[in-house]
């Protein structure tokens, strides 16, 4: 019994986690259908910038409990700063272009921006702690269930990630904002007719998507250890999670969250050595049943 | 066709010159270039390649200076300066081969030192072999190289990770005789595996009533190990083993740390050693750590450890871990059998007056030794490094072996402390020649001599 509230526990914030990273991903490409392979660029992007402003923040002595908004500071600057220039400066050139294309080109950018991130922070892992040690993660203190010792700081994940998912799905259903972008992503050339301007939903939505990678990579920043190269491996398990789930649909990340968190909580408690293989077993499985993915809607047929 | 006669007919000029000019053989080679390939970018450049780039260059200074402590002494490699030329290891294996190719076929290198992963080790040992090009592995830690394959151009001058193992679990066997239930936390590649099957093989022979209760394989670079440490946690394990290295160590004990997992077991970090500056607080008191051997804290106090400590302090202004150990102990290597060559081929010219082509003979023993001729003096070689003798006795003369030792952290003023300091013999932890690791511990590990 304690084992399964392990498994669900676990599960929960890995999925959280997982969402948080994986649901700028999946809008950007409901939206744009550009798969963007730099997210996890940007995802790197924020987490470099949390180190960078939370430590900042604790070496003037400010109070810890601040560097929180260090975090989000260090999300939305990425968001603002790197999402209009990506959108602007080189993404609006290549609207209209191939699928292909566009993972290729976003990929180039994925490599330039990895590079960037070497020249400005260098190669030495960074940690988010302030000189006596300060750390969001262990600044919350512990909550205990059945014998095991958990963060607070997973609570505040999974509460960043549910309040992500209801933020989105209110916008996109309840808004006059969300109801032009779903006719945006069902058919462009119409929205433009109808006059919309779909150059600048696309600018929004890029913006947006580039500040959820950047809130995953901050709020993972002080967990780990800040690396360059961490963004390849976010960009595999976030394309898997939003392929389970079906591209471009949100409840299907947040499907596709939770049943692979789920998934990887029961096989390291019960069949550790299943770990690396149960995602890829679970992409399988419903890639056979489901070969667009859990949540894909049909295709609309054009002309 | 034109052009290419105008190069021959110069190259002919220049080595007739060259030969005419009646010197040692230092005028005719101006320097000796060593490719050197280590991770200057990813996860593993932090703790390992960069230490190891930055010891390199050092050393190389050093040497180029003649500052060495003796027996080496003379400049360079046998008075010939030594010219650097550094390659990123990062990208993987396939990556690694085409670097290595241009290295020895566009760069042309006399040796290339360096690789610190095992799988780059594994892919680069048949292309050197096929080019025909002296190699010297320095940090890659797996046993297989030698043990599945035989080179003749390859050299490794570290002990493989086998002795890791062994020597782990003989010292957490002193100190904690008790220990019943054991579980493990490494990465799913080549080295976590390898590591962990030879701790595990090891502890199952040497106290058979050991229960293995979990072994968990996170993915290399996995990031998040929440679901991990509860699986620990409540396992409840006296000792866990790690061979996690770089950034996953860093994420794995900072995430571990707050949950309490190592208040009621005890840590092996097998490669530990180069993280004890980088985590203060996190690294918890009673953990037992090693350095791949006697490395870094390890190390017995000689002229070599000071003067390695003193040029790469003056660099770096940290003291030197083990892969900048490492990376002295391949440097020294080349040197040693280097110079080697160069006394041997010397020793055994014809003395003078007694043959007939005494100049051209004089001039033949004093030239810079080939490599057929390094490779004779570099196998089953037994030299001086910081971290002690190195005798390079398995692999048929080309594997390294040396001693090693474990201890156990303490926090003193903020700063992690080893103490508890125990050496183990190269012969207690290491398989004779012509024995595979996994069949020499499940055969009971007697000693190699």
């Amino acid at each position: 019994m304690s084992h399964l509230i392990a498994v669900l526990i676990d599960g929960t914030i890995y999925a959280s986690w997982l969402f948080v990273i994986a649901v700028g991903l999946t809008l950007i490409y409901g939206v744009m259908k550009i798969l963007n392979i730099a997210h996890g660029s940007l995802y790197a992007l924020g987490a470099f910038t949390a180190v960078t402003f939370c430590n900042a923040w604790f070496a003037h002595g400010y109070p810890a409990l601040g560097s929180f908004a260090m975090l989000g500071l260090a999300a939305i600057a990425v968001g603002l700063v790197a999402g209009p220039v990506i959108e602007r400066g080189l993404l609006r050139f290549m609207y209209g272009k191939d699928e292909v294309v566009l993972v290729l080109v976003t990929y180039a950018l994925f490599l330039i921006l990895e590079d960037v991130i070497k020249l400005v922070w260098g190669v030495d892992p960074l940690f988010v702690q302030g000189p006596n040690g300060e750390s969001p993660y262990a600044l919350l203190g512990n909550f205990e269930i059945s014998g095991l010792n958990y963060p607070n700081y997973s609570l505040l994940l999974i509460g960043v990630a549910v309040a992500t998912g209801a933020a989105l799905t209110w916008v996109l259903t309840r808004t006059k904002a969300g109801k032009l972008l779903i006719a945006v992503i069902h058919d462009r050339e119409m929205s433009a007719a109808l006059g919309i301007d779909v150059g600048r939903t696309y600018f929004v939505t890029f913006t947006v998507g580039a500040m959820l990678a950047a809130v995953g990579g901050a709020l993972t920043a002080p967990t780990v250890s800040v690396v360059t190269g961490m963004g390849a491996e976010v960009i595999v398990v976030a394309f898997a999670v939003v392929v389970i789930g079906g591209l471009g649909s949100l409840p299907g990340a947040a499907l596709g969250a939770f049943i692979v968190g789920m998934v990887r909580a029961a096989s390291i408690h019960f069949a550790p050595e299943l770990e690396l293989f149960s995602v890829y077993l679970v992409m399988a499985v419903v890639l056979i049943v489901r070969p667009k993915g859990l949540f894909s809607g049909a295709e609309v047929r054009k002309i | 066709m034109k052009i290419t006669t105008v190069v021959r007919g110069a190259v002919a000029c220049a080595t007739a010159l060259a030969l005419a000019m009646p010197a040692f053989a230092q005028d005719k080679k101006t320097s000796i270039k060593v490719g050197f390939v280590t991770f200057l970018s990813g996860p593993a450049a932090g703790p390992f390649g960069v230490p190891a780039k930055m010891a390199a260059e050092a050393i190389v200074e050093s040497l180029n200076a003649g500052k060495a402590p003796a027996p080496y002494q003379s400049k360079g490699f046998g008075g010939i300066p030594i010219e650097l030329v550094i390659i990123d290891e990062a990208g993987g294996a396939t990556k690694q081969v085409s670097e290595y190719r241009t290295l020895v076929q566009r760069q042309e290198v006399d040796v290339v030192i360096g690789y610190i992963g095992s799988g780059d080790c594994l892919a680069v040992a048949p292309v050197a072999e096929e080019l025909k090009k002296l190699t010297v592995l320095v940090d890659c830690g797996t046993p297989r190289i030698f043990e599945d394959a035989s080179y003749r151009y390859v050299f490794r001058t570290r002990p493989h990770a086998t002795m890791d193992a062994v020597a782990a679990v003989l010292y957490l066997l002193d100190n904690r005789p008790a220990v019943k239930r054991v579980s493990g936390i490494n990465q799913n590649y080549a080295y976590g595996q390898d590591s962990w099957n030879d701790f595990e093989a090891t502890i199952k022979t040497l106290k058979p009533g050991v229960e293995i209760i979990s072994s968990q394989m996170p993915k290399f670079g996995a990031g998040q190990y929440g679901a991990e440490i509860s699986a620990l946690i409540s396992s409840a394990p006296d000792v866990i083993h790690s061979s996690l290295w770089g950034g996953d160590l860093e994420a794995f004990m900072l995430q571990a740390q707050p949950r309490d997992l190592f208040k009621n077991s005890q840590l092996v970090l097998v490669a530990g050693e180069p993280y004890l500056h980088r985590l203060p607080g996190k690294i918890p008191d009673g953990t037992i750590v090693g350095a791949r051997g006697t490395n870094g804290v390890f190390a017995p106090d000689s002229a070599h450890k000071r003067w390695l400590t003193e040029i790469y302090k003056a660099k770096v202004g940290i003291d030197p871990n083990y892969p900048a150990y490492s990376t002295a102990e391949a440097f020294l290597g080349v040197k040693a059998a280097f110079e080697k060559a160069m006394r041997q081929k010397i020793g055994a010219a014809t003395p003078m007056g007694a043959a007939k082509n005494v100049k051209e003979e004089m001039e033949k023993a004093y030239a810079p030794p080939n490599q057929d001729e390094i490779i004779a003096a570099f196998e089953k070689l037994s030299f001086e490094s910081p971290s002690g003798r190195v005798n390079m006795s398995l692999g048929k003369g080309h594997q390294a072996v040396m001693g090693t030792a474990y201890g156990t952290t303490r926090t003193e003023n903020g700063v992690v402390k080893v103490g508890n300091i125990k050496y183990y013999d190269a012969e207690r932890v290491t398989p004779p020649e012509g024995m595979t690791s996994l069949d020499w511990i499940k055969s009971g590990m007697k000693r190699s001599k």
